[in-house]
């Protein structure tokens, strides 16, 4: 019996974003899925129920049906209590829930036995890549966030000599500089803004300048790494030091786009009300961290304020300005997460708590809330690396170190046997030959990969030069008397050149060959 | 020309040789290295020729047996074809294999050597007895691998039940007739034991070489390749020539950096190779459990695939033995120089254990004209794929396989693979869904962003480069 998803209207005030696109509703259903969209959910966004319909979902005409007929809701914001109310036993949800800032929603939706993904817990892992819903939906804030600010800001933000006179470039400063810092950046200097960064992870600096902007250090060492890639809290002499970086950074500045966030905590308070002071009249500052209490003192959430000539936008629904394209992410997310709970395609899913994503994701399963989950990993570390396996790799490696010492040992044995037993003569030739091994190991290295073959077919033609023993014994100047075998010994001889001959004639030609054919 | 003049010359071309393998570093200078060694080699030859070792009766025989071999090898490097690069090198190893042999065998019988001590003399025969087997080893060897690189022998590793034993047994029966061969007094005597090292060196090497799959051959071509060097080192010993010595010592010593390069690109021990058996090395045949790929091919065809290079502004073609097999490389070039006119930025990624040899693959693209300047290793474009549109994988499984990353149970697991699958679109030109020389499944044809592009790889290039052109 293959399981319905519903996708509901959104009901949070201003809200234009829908859980799903006409496009993916097709694919939900190759997947094995019935699909029920709410008449209207999509009107915001630019996708109406008839193309829903086209697509081959069916249309609820209201949200009680809808919650009813259901297995699965997907949807965008976090549930508001008459949606809770709403929601049958054993349904799914998966939308955004903000667990650590809404422990009473985890509460009520628990009460009703339900399971719930938020796509705010997805795990940054490189495999969770597609269905980071919050990188889909930073990167459209980010580069709105350059729209909204380019509105409100009086001038060009690319720098012109008109008839009319020289037009300066608009000076961009983006704090933070995350998936959504990194969009504000690319949009900002593809603009023509001059743009400057700065973040606290030191490791960001090549990617800041990769899309095209200046990296702000600030002077102080400290590392601001925190668990999964974020950022974490830093100390009173970091922030200090920042502050006065800050301040010298947003003087200069015509726009500061803040987007510092830490997980889990309230913004940071980056930009003080002097800082606003001291910006031109006509500046203006886009607080992306305004839902979260905001990186500037004077930030007001939702609205846009004109503070000492500044302008500061705190929307905190950027990405639904974006309705049509933050819809469509938002919905390949949700496909690609649906792909992970149905990898039967058979239109029933199943919330494996084994696999780490959805683990990660699972914040309520069957109404008992399982949320925090373990710590992730690193998302630097290979993604699914099982301690079973990590195990008889240390032991392996192990191994290898005991082989070492046993290989050492064994070298000083045989030197040492060589040394004591060994004649004069015979040394003499063995220092030539270690030595000859040396040289030979630093000469090869240096060769490169793609000569291998030429490599191997030289050596192969040197190595005829064997061909001299057999040379000094097809009639060596014997002294009288000396009884030798002489026919077997020359037949032999003589077999030997031939051989090698090939090797050597055969050998450098065909690297010649090789070689000729090697060409820029 | 006297002993002191030999000498030099002598050193002279240790020189060359050395100078010779350094100019590889670069194909510029290669060629160049390339002379060096000829000049080296010839200046050898001479030096030992009009030597003090060498009486003009033996004048025509050295020049009638030089006229033999070097005609048959200049014929056989002009004959062969750039594909069939694995088996010459091979089949040459045995000739060097076989020469260590015959000149350990004459010097032996040689009664014309005295020594003065008794200990000179004992350490005379155990180079001689040293030499002969490695000789031997090498020749058998390299015969076998030339049999299983030209499809005159299977591929597929050969086990006898107990193998290891059975190389424990020889290697103890070596050692035993050692003994006996160095107390046995006399020429006579000593000549059984030495007989039957030889044929013990001899099975060894066929036993050695016919349990390694095909896809360790890089590894057995490059150890048989060490092996002729210390052959001729050996020999140099046996023979108390320093240049032998040397130049034995160079040889051997770049195959062995070869072979341990060939394992590492594996991520496999070199004794786990040796001991043969692919998967085998950790006592049990490993299945992945449970973690079967599951989903569907999407097959592609020739013209889809035109288009979609056509649309593409980063290629990445890795090709793979398949290559070689369908000798497919000139259209591969063909492609690439329409798309590189069209502006397309194509290039090569070449995996170290691609092919039969370590290279091989670079030397075909050689051969069809490619320029080497976008033809790169794994770790130079490794990181590129994510930036990449199409990537083209031609005749090729384990090295692009998903698994030795994902899948901790993956015999392969932990090998370094070219992370197609984070291209755009990756496209794998393949005769059927069959596995790889490894015998694993690769989860890489399931991918969603990957298509099948099924059929002999000569021909649907050349379907690719008709639509292309249209």
């Amino acid at each position: 019996m293959p399981q319905t998803i519903g996708i509901p209207k959104e009901s949070f005030a201003g809200e234009k974003r829908v859980a799903t696109a006409p496009d993916v509703v097709a694919k939900l259903i190759k997947l094995g899925f019935a699909v029920t969209v709410e008449s209207g959910a999509g009107n915001e966004a630019s996708f109406f129920d008839d193309a829903y319909t086209a697509a081959g979902a069916k249309i609820a005409a209201s949200g009680a049906a809808l919650w009813s007929s259901s297995d699965i809701v997907f949807k965008v914001r976090a549930p508001d209590a008459a949606e809770v109310a709403l929601m049958r036993e054993g349904t799914t949800l998966v939308s955004f829930i903000w667990p650590a800032q809404n422990p009473d929603l985890m509460k009520s939706l628990a009460t009703r036995k339900v399971t719930v993904l938020a796509m705010d817990s997805v795990p940054r892992i490189s495999r969770a890549q597609k269905m980071d819903a919050l990188s889909s939906m930073a990167n459209i804030a980010g580069y709105r966030a350059v729209i909204e600010a380019a509105h409100h800001f009086g001038r060009f933000f690319t720098g012109q000599i008109t008839a009319a006179g020289k037009v300066p470039p608009a000076r961009v400063f983006i704090i933070g500089a995350g998936v959504a810092g990194l969009a504000a950046i690319g949009t900002a200097s593809g603009l023509g803004a001059i743009v400057r960064a700065n973040d606290t992870r030191p490791e960001v600096a090549d990617q800041v300048k990769s899309m095209g902007a200046e990296f702000v250090g600030v002077d102080y060492q400290e590392e601001g790494t925190g668990v999964g890639g974020y950022a974490k809290v830093m100390s009173e002499g970091f922030q200090k030091a920042q502050r006065a970086a800050f301040a010298k950074e947003a003087k200069d500045a015509d726009i500061v786009i803040t987007t510092a966030l830490i997980p889990g905590k309230p913004a940071p308070k980056l930009i003080t009300a002097e800082m606003v002071q001291s910006m031109k009249p006509g500046s203006v500052i886009v607080d992306m961290a305004a839902e979260q209490g905001g990186n500037c003192e004077l930030t007001e959430p939702g609205k846009v304020v004109v503070k000492h000539g500044v302008t500061i936008i705190g929307y905190t629904d950027l990405p639904s300005r974006l309705s049509k394209q933050s819809s469509t992410l938002y919905a390949t997310n949700l496909l690609r997460l649906t792909e992970e709970l149905c990898k039967t395609k058979d239109g029933v899913i199943d919330v494996n708590m084994e696999d780490e994503v959805i683990r990660g994701a699972t914040v309520i399963k069957n109404g008992e809330i399982t949320w925090p989950p373990p710590t992730p990993k690193l998302s630097a570390a290979p993604p699914a690396v099982k301690p079973a396996a990590a195990a008889p790799k240390a032991e392996e490696k192990k191994k290898s170190g005991g082989g070492v010492i046993v290989t050492a040992g064994l070298a000083v044995a045989l030197f040492a046997l060589v040394g004591l037993y060994a004649p004069t003569a015979f040394l003499g030739h063995f220092t030539v030959f270690v030595l000859a091994c040396f040289v030979g190991y630093m000469t090869v290295w240096n060769v490169t990969p793609a000569l291998h073959t030429p490599l191997m077919s030289v050596t192969n033609a040197i190595s005829s030069i064997i061909t001299i023993g057999a040379l000094i014994q097809i009639a060596p100047p014997l002294a009288v008397g000396t009884i030798r075998p002489n026919d077997l010994i020359l037949g032999m001889a003589v077999l030997g050149i031939a051989l090698t001959s090939i090797n050597m004639f055969g050998g450098f030609a065909v690297t010649r060959r090789m070689l000729m054919m090697f060409h820029k | 020309m006297s002993e002191g003049l030999q000498t030099v010359s002598y050193i002279g071309a240790t020189i060359l040789f050395i100078l010779s393998l350094g100019g590889l570093s670069n194909p510029e200078t290669s060629r160049r290295g390339n002379w060096y060694g000829i000049i080296g080699m010839t200046i050898a030859v001479l030096a030992t020729v009009f030597g003090p070792r060498v009486t003009p009766q033996g004048y025509a025989w050295i020049v009638g047996a030089m006229v033999v071999g070097g005609s048959i090898g200049l014929y056989a490097a002009r004959a062969v074809k750039m594909t069939q690069m694995p088996e010459l090198v091979a089949i040459m190893h045995s000739l060097v294999g076989l020469a260590a042999c015959t000149i350990g065998f004459a010097s032996f019988i040689d009664t014309s050597t005295v020594f003065a001590t008794a200990a000179e003399q004992t350490i005379h025969e155990m180079e001689i007895y040293i030499g002969v087997l490695i000789g031997a080893v090498t020749f058998s060897g390299s015969v076998i691998a030339f049999g299983k690189l030209s499809g005159k022998i299977s591929g597929k590793p050969m086990l006898l039940p107990a193998r290891h034993f059975l190389n424990l047994a020889g290697l103890l029966a070596v050692i035993w007739f050692a003994y006996q061969f160095l107390t046995a007094g006399s020429i006579q005597a000593g000549m059984l034991p030495f007989i039957v090292m030889t044929v013990i060196a001899l099975l060894f090497g066929i036993h050695m070489v016919m349990a390694i799959g095909g896809a360790d051959m890089p590894v057995v071509v490059s150890m048989l390749n060490s092996y002729s060097g210390w052959a001729a080192a050996a020999t140099g010993f046996m023979l108390s020539n320093d240049l032998l010595i040397v130049v034995g010592a160079l040889v051997g010593s770049s195959g062995a950096i070869l072979s341990y390069i060939m394992c590492r690109a594996m991520n496999r021990h070199f004794l786990s190779v040796i001991a043969g058996g692919f998967g085998t090395g950790g006592g049990t045949v490993a299945k992945s459990d449970g973690v079967a790929p599951v989903g569907e091919v999407t097959p592609i065809s020739a013209v889809e695939t035109a288009e979609l290079l056509r649309e593409a502004k980063n290629v990445i073609i890795v090709p793979g033995y398949g290559m070689a097999v369908a000798q497919a490389q000139h259209t591969v070039y063909e492609i690439t120089k329409l798309l590189r006119e069209k502006g397309v930025n194509v290039r090569f990624g070449i995996h170290p254990v691609a092919g039969r040899m370590p290279g091989h693959m670079n030397v075909l693209l050689a051969e069809a004209k490619v320029p080497y300047d976008i033809v790169l290793e794994m770790d130079e474009l490794n990181e590129d794929f994510p930036d990449t549109d199409v990537a083209m994988v031609i005749g090729a499984n384990d090295i692009v396989n998903p698994a030795a990353q994902d899948d901790p149970t993956s015999p392969i697991a932990g090998m370094p693979v070219l992370e197609v699958w984070k291209a755009k679109t990756s496209i794998v030109m393949k005769r059927s869904m069959a596995s790889g020389y490894a015998g694993v499944d690769n989860p890489l044809f399931y991918k969603e962003n990957n298509r099948m592009l099924f059929g002999d790889a000569k021909k649907m290039l050349d379907e690719v480069y008709t639509a292309l052109k249209a």
